[in-house]
């Protein structure tokens, strides 16, 4: 049996982007209950490691293993595991906070506004529930997001630089939900460039440009 | 408690019909499109009855074409620009349902919006009352035949930055069947002989499109996507 039979499993993954090479047989493994914190110089592939994870770049060697199964075996049970936030927040500028979480996290599972409602509060952005995304700043962009990534459930959270635009208290907040998550048993995959501040199980992994 | 299907679909058709309702400007764009290039023609043209209904069917059908393109490009763009479109795609929903959802969606406020308006450019074109319900038919087919085509070219290039000239070029010529045999059952209808085989070919490339037009949209946004 796989040894990440219950976590996830990067295995060997290289990946091309026409002549540069940008992941180089990168290799990773988190366990329920850790965080991994991808770090690198800008342009050292770990967006593209990311998005590999996501399913959404398919790499020219290696394999990634979501519970010791590829996740190309079944990517629709997978993506129902999953919840990834981006480099945007993936709003819609013209529908509300609310909305847009009502219209995303709907498609993964039956939500009540209460709910929704529940975890804009949590990340401390509940005011803006009725505005539309376009007048909310960045760093309030990047709260809803989060709570979105809180209303979903899902088991693995993929994070691709969460800190942008948060201030000190937000910054605080997600380590703080970061924590939360992995005591719950879940799994955290965080791409930053500087250190994490967070009393969490941590692995690192480092990603030369 | 996981969303089925139809769930999912109504809820992406829901989302796109309120995005759309939230732009007004870009819902009504092409309808007047639509109307001010019609109602240039016989204008231009000397306003002998008969030739402007020989002229009619082709005019409407260039135009319904025209205008529907216009808004094609933003099918994919707008949801891929903000990140949106990875979010769908990895919703846990096939992305065959989603592509679904907001072609119709695309077509409920582009081609089914034309037909409605096209009556006031059937008389501006001095189309005969009793050849309004071949050409709104006609219409409804070819329009949302091109919304499906649209999908295909839009996936194609949605990660382009203007990709919207390559659309055009993508998708017209695949339009071209339509045009033909459109614009022959308003010819049709305006003579007053029977329509029945035009209408047939485009209910056939209709339901043709409808069904294939999707796999091959999904497979063309995965590869945009990469």
């Amino acid at each position: 049996m796989n040894i990440a039979a219950d976590g996830l499993c990067v295995e060997k993954v290289h990946v091309w982007r026409g002549d540069r090479h940008v992941l180089k047989g990168v290799s990773l493994e988190v366990r329920p209950g850790e965080l991994m914190h991808v770090s690198g110089p800008n342009g050292a592939g770990k967006t593209t490691l990311l998005r590999v994870i996501t399913g959404l770049l398919r790499p020219e060697q290696g394999s990634v293993a979501w519970r010791g199964k590829s996740i190309m075996t079944a990517p629709t049970d997978y993506q129902n595991e999953l919840a990834y936030a981006s480099h945007e927040p993936a709003l819609k500028s013209d529908l509300t906070a609310l909305e847009n979480l009502r219209f995303m996290v709907g498609l993964r599972r039956r939500v009540t506004a209460r709910e929704l409602q529940a975890s804009l509060e949590r990340t401390g952005v509940a005011g803006c529930a009725d505005l539309p995304a376009r007048v909310l700043s960045a760093g309030q962009r990047r709260r809803v997001a989060m709570a979105r990534i809180l209303a979903v459930r899902a088991a693995l959270w993929l994070l691709d630089e969460p800190y942008t635009n948060l201030d000190a208290a937000g910054c605080a907040l997600l380590s703080a939900l970061l924590v939360e998550h992995t005591e719950q048993g879940g799994l955290a995959l965080v791409v930053a460039h500087h250190d994490l501040n967070v009393a969490a199980t941590t692995r690192h992994l480092g990603l030369q440009g | 408690m996981s969303v089925g299907v139809w769930a999912a679909f109504v809820l992406v058709l829901r989302r796109e019909l309120c995005l759309s309702f939230r732009r007004p400007d870009q819902l009504i764009q092409p309808l007047v499109f639509f109307l001010i290039v019609t109602t240039l023609f016989p204008l231009g043209l000397s306003v002998q009855l008969t030739l402007l209904r020989e002229m009619a069917p082709g005019v409407l059908w260039v135009a319904a074409l025209l205008a529907s393109l216009l808004s094609l490009d933003a099918l994919f763009k707008s949801d891929a620009d903000d990140g949106t479109l990875e979010q769908l795609v990895l919703s846990g929903q096939g992305l065959y349902v989603i592509v679904l959802a907001k072609t119709l969606a695309h077509w409920l406020v582009s081609g089914a919006a034309l037909v409605l308006v096209s009556p006031v450019v059937g008389t501006a074109l001095a189309i005969p009352l009793t050849a309004f319900a071949t050409m709104m038919l006609s219409l409804a087919l070819g329009t949302l035949t091109l919304s499906w085509l649209g999908a295909i070219g839009a996936g194609l290039t949605v990660g382009l930055k203007r990709g919207n000239v390559l659309l055009s070029l993508i998708v017209l010529p695949l339009a071209m069947p339509l045009l033909i045999f459109g614009a022959g059952a308003t010819d049709r209808a305006i003579s007053g002989t029977s329509a029945a085989g035009a209408l047939y070919l485009l209910g056939a490339l209709c339901v043709l499109t409808c069904t294939l037009a999707p796999f091959a949209a999904t497979s063309a946004l995965r590869i945009t996507l990469e």
